[in-house]
Protein backbone atom coordinates (compact mmCIF):
# COMPACT_ATOMS: atom_id res chain seq x y z
CA UNK A 1 0.00 0.00 0.00
CA UNK A 2 1.65 3.29 -1.53
CA UNK A 3 0.45 6.88 0.48
CA UNK A 4 0.48 8.07 -2.84
CA UNK A 5 -1.56 5.48 -4.46
CA UNK A 6 -5.00 7.18 -6.11
CA UNK A 7 -8.08 6.38 -3.88
CA UNK A 8 -11.76 5.81 -4.66
CA UNK A 9 -14.65 5.78 -1.74
CA UNK A 10 -14.74 1.84 -2.29
CA UNK A 11 -10.91 1.33 -1.76
CA UNK A 12 -10.64 4.31 0.93
CA UNK A 13 -9.84 2.17 4.14
CA UNK A 14 -12.17 2.50 6.91
CA UNK A 15 -9.41 4.19 9.17
CA UNK A 16 -7.19 6.03 6.91
CA UNK A 17 -5.87 7.76 9.75
CA UNK A 18 -3.75 4.83 10.98
CA UNK A 19 -3.30 3.10 7.87
CA UNK A 20 0.50 3.52 6.81
CA UNK A 21 3.06 2.72 9.67
CA UNK A 22 3.66 6.92 9.14
CA UNK A 23 0.08 7.42 10.18
CA UNK A 24 1.02 5.36 13.08
CA UNK A 25 3.88 7.15 13.84
CA UNK A 26 2.04 10.19 13.74
CA UNK A 27 -0.88 9.73 15.74
CA UNK A 28 1.16 8.18 18.74
CA UNK A 29 3.60 10.83 18.61
CA UNK A 30 0.72 13.25 18.09
CA UNK A 31 -0.99 12.33 21.22
CA UNK A 32 2.38 12.01 23.18
CA UNK A 33 2.44 16.26 22.16
CA UNK A 34 -1.05 16.28 23.38
CA UNK A 35 0.23 14.86 26.82
CA UNK A 36 3.17 17.47 27.24
CA UNK A 37 0.85 20.26 26.04
CA UNK A 38 -1.73 19.40 28.95
CA UNK A 39 1.12 19.61 31.74
CA UNK A 40 2.24 23.33 30.14
CA UNK A 41 -1.19 24.51 30.45
CA UNK A 42 -1.44 23.11 33.88
CA UNK A 43 1.63 24.59 34.99
CA UNK A 44 0.12 28.34 33.54
CA UNK A 45 -2.89 27.07 35.14
CA UNK A 46 -1.51 26.31 38.23
CA UNK A 47 0.73 30.48 38.18
CA UNK A 48 -2.90 32.03 37.15
CA UNK A 49 -4.73 30.59 40.18
CA UNK A 50 -1.65 31.16 42.03
CA UNK A 51 -1.54 35.03 41.22
CA UNK A 52 -4.79 35.64 40.72
CA UNK A 53 -6.38 38.99 41.89
CA UNK A 54 -2.68 39.71 43.09
CA UNK A 55 -2.55 43.52 42.55
CA UNK A 56 0.44 45.53 43.87
CA UNK A 57 -2.46 48.87 44.67
CA UNK A 58 -6.37 49.07 44.93
CA UNK A 59 -6.70 50.78 41.94
CA UNK A 60 -5.82 47.89 40.08
CA UNK A 61 -8.81 46.29 38.43
CA UNK A 62 -9.54 42.70 39.85
CA UNK A 63 -10.98 39.64 37.52
CA UNK A 64 -14.80 40.25 38.88
CA UNK A 65 -14.14 44.00 37.27
CA UNK A 66 -12.46 43.03 34.15
CA UNK A 67 -14.84 40.24 33.05
CA UNK A 68 -17.98 40.01 31.23
CA UNK A 69 -20.27 37.21 30.43
CA UNK A 70 -21.86 38.48 27.37
CA UNK A 71 -17.91 38.62 25.42
CA UNK A 72 -17.04 35.46 27.30
CA UNK A 73 -19.88 33.55 26.18
CA UNK A 74 -19.56 34.42 22.77
CA UNK A 75 -15.81 33.75 22.35
CA UNK A 76 -16.80 29.42 24.03
CA UNK A 77 -19.52 29.59 21.82
CA UNK A 78 -17.21 30.19 18.69
CA UNK A 79 -14.82 27.92 19.45
CA UNK A 80 -17.30 25.29 20.48
CA UNK A 81 -18.69 25.40 17.53
CA UNK A 82 -15.63 24.99 15.81
CA UNK A 83 -14.68 22.22 17.08
CA UNK A 84 -18.49 20.31 15.78
CA UNK A 85 -17.36 21.55 12.40
CA UNK A 86 -13.30 20.10 12.10
CA UNK A 87 -15.43 16.80 13.33
CA UNK A 88 -18.00 17.14 10.26
CA UNK A 89 -14.62 17.84 8.07
CA UNK A 90 -13.23 13.95 9.57
CA UNK A 91 -16.39 12.77 8.80
CA UNK A 92 -16.25 13.86 5.24
CA UNK A 93 -12.29 12.69 5.61
CA UNK A 94 -13.51 9.30 6.10
CA UNK A 95 -16.19 9.32 3.80
CA UNK A 96 -13.46 9.98 0.77
CA UNK A 97 -15.18 13.57 0.35
CA UNK A 98 -12.45 15.78 0.09
CA UNK A 99 -14.36 19.13 -1.47
CA UNK A 100 -16.66 18.63 1.46
CA UNK A 101 -13.60 18.18 4.08
CA UNK A 102 -12.17 21.17 2.38
CA UNK A 103 -15.70 23.21 3.49
CA UNK A 104 -15.66 22.44 7.18
CA UNK A 105 -12.23 23.05 7.39
CA UNK A 106 -12.78 26.16 6.00
CA UNK A 107 -15.78 27.02 8.49
CA UNK A 108 -13.89 25.36 11.47
CA UNK A 109 -10.85 28.50 10.62
CA UNK A 110 -13.24 31.20 10.15
CA UNK A 111 -14.94 30.62 13.01
CA UNK A 112 -11.07 30.23 14.83
CA UNK A 113 -10.62 33.56 13.13
CA UNK A 114 -13.75 34.95 14.60
CA UNK A 115 -12.64 34.19 18.06
CA UNK A 116 -9.11 35.27 17.80
CA UNK A 117 -10.70 38.48 16.68
CA UNK A 118 -12.55 38.25 19.76
CA UNK A 119 -9.42 38.02 22.40
CA UNK A 120 -7.37 41.01 20.27
CA UNK A 121 -10.69 43.10 21.79
CA UNK A 122 -11.06 41.80 24.56
CA UNK A 123 -7.24 42.17 25.28
CA UNK A 124 -7.01 45.94 23.85
CA UNK A 125 -10.36 46.79 26.06
CA UNK A 126 -8.49 45.63 29.06
CA UNK A 127 -5.56 47.78 28.22
CA UNK A 128 -6.97 50.62 27.24
CA UNK A 129 -10.53 51.09 29.84
CA UNK A 130 -9.09 49.70 32.92
CA UNK A 131 -4.94 49.59 32.77
CA UNK A 132 -4.41 45.83 32.68
CA UNK A 133 -1.49 44.74 31.20
CA UNK A 134 1.25 42.37 31.26
CA UNK A 135 3.48 44.47 33.16
CA UNK A 136 0.78 46.33 35.82
CA UNK A 137 0.46 43.12 37.97
CA UNK A 138 1.46 39.35 38.77
CA UNK A 139 -2.30 38.97 38.05
CA UNK A 140 -1.63 40.68 34.48
CA UNK A 141 1.40 38.44 33.68
CA UNK A 142 -0.56 35.53 34.92
CA UNK A 143 -3.50 36.35 32.78
CA UNK A 144 -1.78 37.27 29.57
CA UNK A 145 0.10 34.33 29.77
CA UNK A 146 -2.54 31.75 30.28
CA UNK A 147 -4.96 33.14 28.31
CA UNK A 148 -2.64 34.61 25.45
CA UNK A 149 -0.81 30.74 25.29
CA UNK A 150 -4.02 29.53 24.24
CA UNK A 151 -4.82 32.68 21.84
CA UNK A 152 -1.23 31.34 20.79
CA UNK A 153 -2.70 28.04 19.85
CA UNK A 154 -5.27 29.29 17.95
CA UNK A 155 -3.12 31.48 15.94
CA UNK A 156 -0.86 28.20 14.90
CA UNK A 157 -3.83 26.34 14.68
CA UNK A 158 -5.57 28.57 11.92
CA UNK A 159 -2.26 28.84 10.24
CA UNK A 160 -1.57 25.48 10.34
CA UNK A 161 -5.05 23.88 8.86
CA UNK A 162 -4.75 26.90 6.02
CA UNK A 163 -2.00 25.68 5.46
CA UNK A 164 -2.63 22.20 4.82
CA UNK A 165 -5.73 22.92 2.79
CA UNK A 166 -3.82 25.21 0.36
CA UNK A 167 -1.02 22.67 -0.21
CA UNK A 168 -3.74 19.72 -0.78
CA UNK A 169 -6.15 21.41 -2.66
CA UNK A 170 -5.13 19.83 -5.83
CA UNK A 171 -4.20 16.86 -4.73
CA UNK A 172 -7.25 15.52 -3.22
CA UNK A 173 -7.66 12.80 -0.69
CA UNK A 174 -4.70 10.18 0.02
CA UNK A 175 -2.74 8.25 2.72
CA UNK A 176 -0.05 10.62 2.79
CA UNK A 177 -2.44 13.73 3.49
CA UNK A 178 -5.67 12.35 5.00
CA UNK A 179 -3.01 11.35 8.51
CA UNK A 180 -1.98 15.03 8.86
CA UNK A 181 -5.83 16.47 8.36
CA UNK A 182 -6.57 14.00 11.27
CA UNK A 183 -3.60 14.76 13.74
CA UNK A 184 -4.54 18.93 13.29
CA UNK A 185 -8.03 18.17 14.15
CA UNK A 186 -6.61 16.49 16.99
CA UNK A 187 -5.19 19.70 17.77
CA UNK A 188 -7.96 21.46 17.51
CA UNK A 189 -10.37 19.35 19.68
CA UNK A 190 -7.33 19.80 22.21
CA UNK A 191 -7.43 23.73 21.53
CA UNK A 192 -10.97 23.59 23.05
CA UNK A 193 -10.22 21.21 25.80
CA UNK A 194 -7.85 24.09 27.11
CA UNK A 195 -10.62 26.74 26.33
CA UNK A 196 -12.98 24.72 28.19
CA UNK A 197 -10.72 25.23 31.37
CA UNK A 198 -10.12 28.76 30.74
CA UNK A 199 -13.75 29.89 30.66
CA UNK A 200 -15.19 28.11 33.62
CA UNK A 201 -11.40 28.79 36.36
CA UNK A 202 -10.99 32.45 34.68
CA UNK A 203 -13.63 34.14 33.45
CA UNK A 204 -16.75 31.99 35.29
CA UNK A 205 -14.56 31.70 38.61
CA UNK A 206 -13.30 35.34 38.11
CA UNK A 207 -16.98 36.36 37.93
CA UNK A 208 -17.65 34.91 40.99
CA UNK A 209 -15.02 36.66 42.65
CA UNK B 1 -12.28 -8.09 9.06
CA UNK B 2 -14.55 -6.59 5.94
CA UNK B 3 -14.20 -2.79 7.10
CA UNK B 4 -10.99 -2.97 8.00
CA UNK B 5 -9.70 -3.28 4.44
CA UNK B 6 -6.99 -1.01 3.47
CA UNK B 7 -5.53 -1.94 0.02
CA UNK B 8 -6.93 -1.25 -3.49
CA UNK B 9 -7.40 -4.18 -5.70
CA UNK B 10 -9.85 -5.68 -2.98
CA UNK B 11 -13.24 -3.98 -3.60
CA UNK B 12 -14.94 -6.29 -1.25
CA UNK B 13 -15.20 -3.84 1.51
CA UNK B 14 -18.64 -3.08 2.09
CA UNK B 15 -19.21 0.28 1.69
CA UNK B 16 -22.98 0.76 2.80
CA UNK B 17 -22.39 -0.99 5.89
CA UNK B 18 -19.07 1.41 6.50
CA UNK B 19 -21.30 4.43 5.12
CA UNK B 20 -24.01 3.80 7.93
CA UNK B 21 -21.51 3.45 10.22
CA UNK B 22 -20.09 6.82 9.42
CA UNK B 23 -23.27 8.12 9.91
CA UNK B 24 -24.35 6.96 13.40
CA UNK B 25 -21.19 8.07 14.83
CA UNK B 26 -21.52 11.53 13.42
CA UNK B 27 -25.30 11.41 14.79
CA UNK B 28 -23.15 10.40 18.72
CA UNK B 29 -20.81 13.76 17.67
CA UNK B 30 -24.20 15.63 17.44
CA UNK B 31 -25.47 14.55 20.62
CA UNK B 32 -22.44 15.20 22.54
CA UNK B 33 -21.92 18.49 21.25
CA UNK B 34 -25.23 19.63 22.28
CA UNK B 35 -24.77 17.62 25.51
CA UNK B 36 -21.84 20.07 25.52
CA UNK B 37 -23.48 23.44 24.67
CA UNK B 38 -26.24 22.88 27.37
CA UNK B 39 -22.97 21.84 30.00
CA UNK B 40 -21.51 25.68 28.78
CA UNK B 41 -25.24 27.71 29.35
CA UNK B 42 -25.87 25.87 31.98
CA UNK B 43 -22.22 26.82 34.07
CA UNK B 44 -22.86 30.68 32.63
CA UNK B 45 -26.50 30.58 33.86
CA UNK B 46 -24.85 29.23 37.26
CA UNK B 47 -22.45 32.32 37.44
CA UNK B 48 -25.29 34.76 36.41
CA UNK B 49 -27.75 34.04 38.81
CA UNK B 50 -27.02 36.13 42.22
CA UNK B 51 -28.94 33.26 44.69
CA UNK B 52 -26.18 30.86 44.59
CA UNK B 53 -22.82 31.52 47.24
CA UNK B 54 -19.54 30.76 45.57
CA UNK B 55 -18.73 27.66 47.53
CA UNK B 56 -21.36 26.34 45.60
CA UNK B 57 -21.00 27.72 42.32
CA UNK B 58 -17.36 26.84 41.93
CA UNK B 59 -17.72 23.77 42.97
CA UNK B 60 -20.44 22.90 40.59
CA UNK B 61 -18.86 24.45 37.19
CA UNK B 62 -15.66 22.77 37.74
CA UNK B 63 -17.68 18.98 37.58
CA UNK B 64 -19.35 20.62 34.53
CA UNK B 65 -15.92 21.69 32.51
CA UNK B 66 -14.66 18.10 33.66
CA UNK B 67 -17.88 16.37 32.29
CA UNK B 68 -17.90 18.60 29.14
CA UNK B 69 -13.64 17.87 28.37
CA UNK B 70 -14.84 14.16 28.61
CA UNK B 71 -16.94 13.96 26.12
CA UNK B 72 -14.71 16.17 23.64
CA UNK B 73 -12.06 13.68 24.15
CA UNK B 74 -14.15 10.53 24.13
CA UNK B 75 -16.08 11.63 21.27
CA UNK B 76 -14.72 14.35 19.24
CA UNK B 77 -11.23 13.37 19.75
CA UNK B 78 -12.41 9.55 19.66
CA UNK B 79 -10.49 7.81 23.00
CA UNK B 80 -13.44 6.28 22.91
CA UNK B 81 -12.53 3.88 19.65
CA UNK B 82 -10.19 1.05 20.34
CA UNK B 83 -6.57 1.79 19.56
CA UNK B 84 -6.46 4.62 22.03
CA UNK B 85 -4.31 3.04 24.88
CA UNK B 86 -0.81 4.90 24.54
CA UNK B 87 -3.09 8.11 24.30
CA UNK B 88 -5.03 7.42 27.08
CA UNK B 89 -1.36 6.52 29.06
CA UNK B 90 -0.34 9.96 27.56
CA UNK B 91 -2.94 12.25 28.66
CA UNK B 92 -3.75 11.09 31.72
CA UNK B 93 -0.06 10.94 32.72
CA UNK B 94 0.15 14.56 31.60
CA UNK B 95 -3.43 15.11 33.97
CA UNK B 96 -1.60 13.65 36.83
CA UNK B 97 1.28 15.61 36.78
CA UNK B 98 -0.64 18.85 35.88
CA UNK B 99 -3.61 18.25 38.79
CA UNK B 100 -0.24 17.96 41.57
CA UNK B 101 1.31 20.83 40.25
CA UNK B 102 -2.04 23.00 40.36
CA UNK B 103 -2.64 21.75 43.82
CA UNK B 104 1.09 22.47 44.58
CA UNK B 105 0.26 26.17 43.24
CA UNK B 106 -3.09 26.44 45.13
CA UNK B 107 -2.48 25.17 48.59
CA UNK B 108 1.41 25.60 49.41
CA UNK B 109 1.88 28.76 47.88
CA UNK B 110 2.10 32.05 50.56
CA UNK B 111 1.45 35.02 49.22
Amino acid sequence: MQAEERFTYETWPAEPEKATLEAKNKFLGFWFFLGGETVLFATLFATYLALKDKVPSADHALAKDLFEIPLAFAATMLLLTSSLTSVYAMYHMKNFQFKKMQLWLGLTVALGAAFLGLEIYEFNHYVHQFGHTFTSSAFGSAFYTLVGFHGGHVAFGLLWITTLMIRNSKRGLNLYNAPKFYVASLYWHFIDVVWVFIFTVVYLMGMVG
Amino acid sequence: MANQQSSSGNPSVDTEYRRKKNAEEMRYQIVSFTLMIFLTIVSFVAVGYEGFSGWFTVPFIILLAVIQVIFQLYYFMHMSHKGHEAPSLFLYSGVLVGAVTILAFSTIIWW
